[in-house]
């Protein structure tokens, strides 16, 4: 099948195929951030894209920008630097549920906390496929995975009111059945000056599907249509077991990008030495 | 200095480490506080704002690399500061900066102790620690300065190191040469080189990590219309992941070259009657410092007696260690651990000669008298 030439236009064809499986979802991921992308016109010369490691950080390699695939965890730190040192950039934030949930937990709520104009990408998919399907703070309680195959004990992570707890000010979230829902979020998240924080649900089928019955894409993506609740904060109701909110969590404008705000500190800090002079 | 154009100060060493920075041209400091490093953040939280920098404290010591980093990448020089805990946490982006080949700076100021140890001692106990401390062959160069003025002129050097090579660079001071307060000689403007890493204007087919003749590649800034992808992967020179043997293997073999090839760039120690002498005294850092007093009174005895100090630890300056050992029989090597240089010098000189440490680990220096008394007892 042919590329269309807005996705060609965004793919570094010369490094295709991607590593992914089939029935992955993240395919469906990187196009969704394509579409935003290219709906919002974003320049790719001035875009930055940073990741961390796992199979969802591996996108980093495939979109025709500047690209940094970082160390396990560390995406947002890196991206810390980048988008300080350069505020005019956009950055872009890929990371997986292990990245963001595990080893980079830290560095996400202290991302959030400090509400800099960088937009992360959090790709869930249940556990950690790069390394063939272990448990992750994001697998659901009682599931399984190739270091739970009794069932997992601990219960998985509310990522997206953690990071509302921790100051986010975007925040959102969809799967890979919700495409074009997806899409309109990445361009919400895309266009927020803050802290932007959208939570993607991928089908990994080729490990956390077949661990817990469902060894394919479809039967992967149906559960995620079956569980869906569109959440409309006019009318929130109580969730049935197994199901999560998707759509537009939280926004808050009221508070000052940190990047801008840091722009001030410099000129007060100047005037008070010119002062003291 | 009748024709000087800067001004000396009096400062501690850790103010002059971060005014060294800022006349390196230093625009970036991520950092995280640790005993006995602080001054350093505290004096850049108050610099950088006013001259167009950046200042962040980050939350813990494997983000503070991991936004030098970053900055780096976009082109701005950028440092950290910290001490062995936080070195420790800072050793796996070590190894990203080495790989990413960003230029870094990290002040390591050397307390006494594994683990939280003696935060307010000090100690010379991160020597291996600052080559070895992340995983696989990596290049890294490493500077012990002594004295408060080298904390401001090695700062400047490990700059002009870190932007020339890409690669990070480790300033190796103990606590107490952070802590020293000395009077230090400020140049002006223009008064000490400064460097900055080369910017091509094109790339051949998109061939941003092709080496040049030294060994270096120079992959251009995040946001200057190039693209170019920066991976912790092994890579090939366009950058982007390869698991190709021989491909897998010119990598490797190719990022680490960038030391070989500029050894004599990377040569720097300070010697005393070394010529003649019989017994030598290696040393570094503020224990050096004590070694010269010592070498001057053996010699006052009519000891052939000399000194040597590598200013840049890493890479060791081994060839001119290896002339020296051509006529000098005894080797001693003073420092505030339990040995580690002394196995990098026995190693150089040969198993043939005699290299005997003294060493101290309480969290104090080694004292003149100490340091006579044990020389003797070697001599004997």
């Amino acid at each position: 099948m042919a590329i269309e030439p807005f996705v060609k236009k965004y793919l570094r064809q010369r490094v295709l195929p991607t590593i992914w499986c089939g029935g992955c979802g993240l395919g469906t991921a990187m196009r969704v951030i394509i579409q935003a992308l290219d709906d919002l016109k974003i320049d790719q010369d001035n875009l930055v894209v940073v990741s961390g490691i796992g199979c969802s950080s591996r996108m980093a390699g495939y979109l025709d920008a500047n690209t940094v695939h970082t160390t396990h965890g560390r995406a947002l730190p890196v991206a810390t630097g980048i988008k300080l040192a350069h505020p005019e950039l956009e950055v872009v934030v890929i990371m997986g549920d292990g990245d963001g949930s595990a080893i980079g937990g830290n560095h996400l709520i202290h991302a959030s906390r400090r509400n800099i104009n960088l937009n992360v990408f959090l790709l869930n998919n249940g556990n950690y496929g790069m390394t063939s399907g272990q448990v992750s703070p994001m697998t659901p309680h009682a599931w399984y995975a190739s270091t739970c195959p009794f069932g997992n004990l601990e219960h998985a992570f509310h990522l997206c009111d953690m990071v509302k707890s921790a100051g986010a000010t975007y925040i959102a979230r969809t799967t890979t059945f919700h495409y074009m829902q997806a899409v309109r979020l990445a361009k919400e998240a895309l266009e927020h000056k803050g802290f932007s924080f959208l939570e993607v649900y991928f089908q990994c089928p080729t490990y956390f599907g077949r661990f817990n019955d469902m060894k394919d894409a479809p039967t992967m993506l149906q559960w995620f249509k079956k569980n869906a609740v569109r959440y409309n904060p006019e009318k929130p109701r109580e969730l049935e077991k197994g199901q999560f909110y998707v759509g537009k969590l939280w926004e808050d404008n009221t508070k000052d990008e940190y990047a801008d705000l840091y722009r001030k500190l410099c000129k007060r800090a100047k005037e008070m030495m010119q002062a003291a002079k | 200095m009748s024709d000087a154009k800067g001004k000396t100060v009096l400062l501690q060493g850790n103010e002059a480490c971060a005014m060294g920075a800022i006349f390196a041209g230093c625009r970036f400091f991520g950092g995280y506080p640790i005993t006995p490093s602080t001054e350093i953040a505290e004096h850049l939280a108050r610099k950088l704002p006013t001259v167009g920098g950046v200042f962040m404290q980050m939350e813990d010591e494997i983000a503070s690399i991991a936004s030098i980093i970053g900055a780096s990448l976009t082109g701005i020089k950028s440092m950290t500061a910290t001490s062995g805990p936080g070195f420790s946490l800072m050793q796996e982006n070590l190894g990203l900066a080495a790989v990413l080949e960003a230029p870094v700076v990290i002040v390591n100021l050397m307390r006494s102790g594994a683990s939280t140890g003696h935060p307010t001692g000090t100690g010379q106990g991160d020597l291996m620690q600052s080559r070895w401390g992340t995983h696989s062959d990596h290049p890294v160069v490493a500077l012990a300065p002594a004295t408060a003025q080298e904390m401001f002129d090695l700062t400047v050097k490990a700059f002009n190191i870190a932007e020339k090579l890409r690669v990070p660079v480790v300033l190796l001071p103990e606590a107490v040469v952070g802590h020293i307060r000395e009077a230090v000689y400020i140049p002006a403007e223009g008064e000490m080189e400064v460097i900055n890493r080369e910017r091509p204007s094109s790339y051949d087919n998109l061939l941003f990590f092709k080496r040049d003749k030294s060994g270096v590649s120079h992959p251009p800034d995040l946001g200057t219309g190039f693209r170019p992808h920066f991976t912790g992967l092994t890579h090939d020179e366009s950058g982007f992941f390869t698991a190709v043997a021989d491909e897998v293997n010119a990598f490797t073999v190719g990022l680490n070259s960038k030391i070989d090839l500029h050894r004599e760039f990377l040569t720097d120690y300070c010697e005393e009657t070394v010529e003649d002498a019989d017994i030598l005294l290696v040393s570094f850092g503020i224990t050096a410092r004590a070694c010269a007093y010592i070498v001057r009174a053996l010699r006052k005895k009519g000891v052939k007696a000399g000194y040597f100090r590598p200013r840049i630890v890493w890479p060791f300056p081994e060839e001119r260690l290896r002339q020296i050992a051509q006529h000098t029989h005894t080797f001693i090597v003073p420092e505030l651990n339990l040995g580690q240089m002394r196995y990098a010098v026995q190693r150089i000189v040969g198993p043939e000669k005699r290299v005997v440490g003294i060493n101290r680990v309480d969290g104090a220096m080694l004292t003149l008298d100490r340091l006579m008394e044990e020389i003797k007892e070697a001599l004997a």
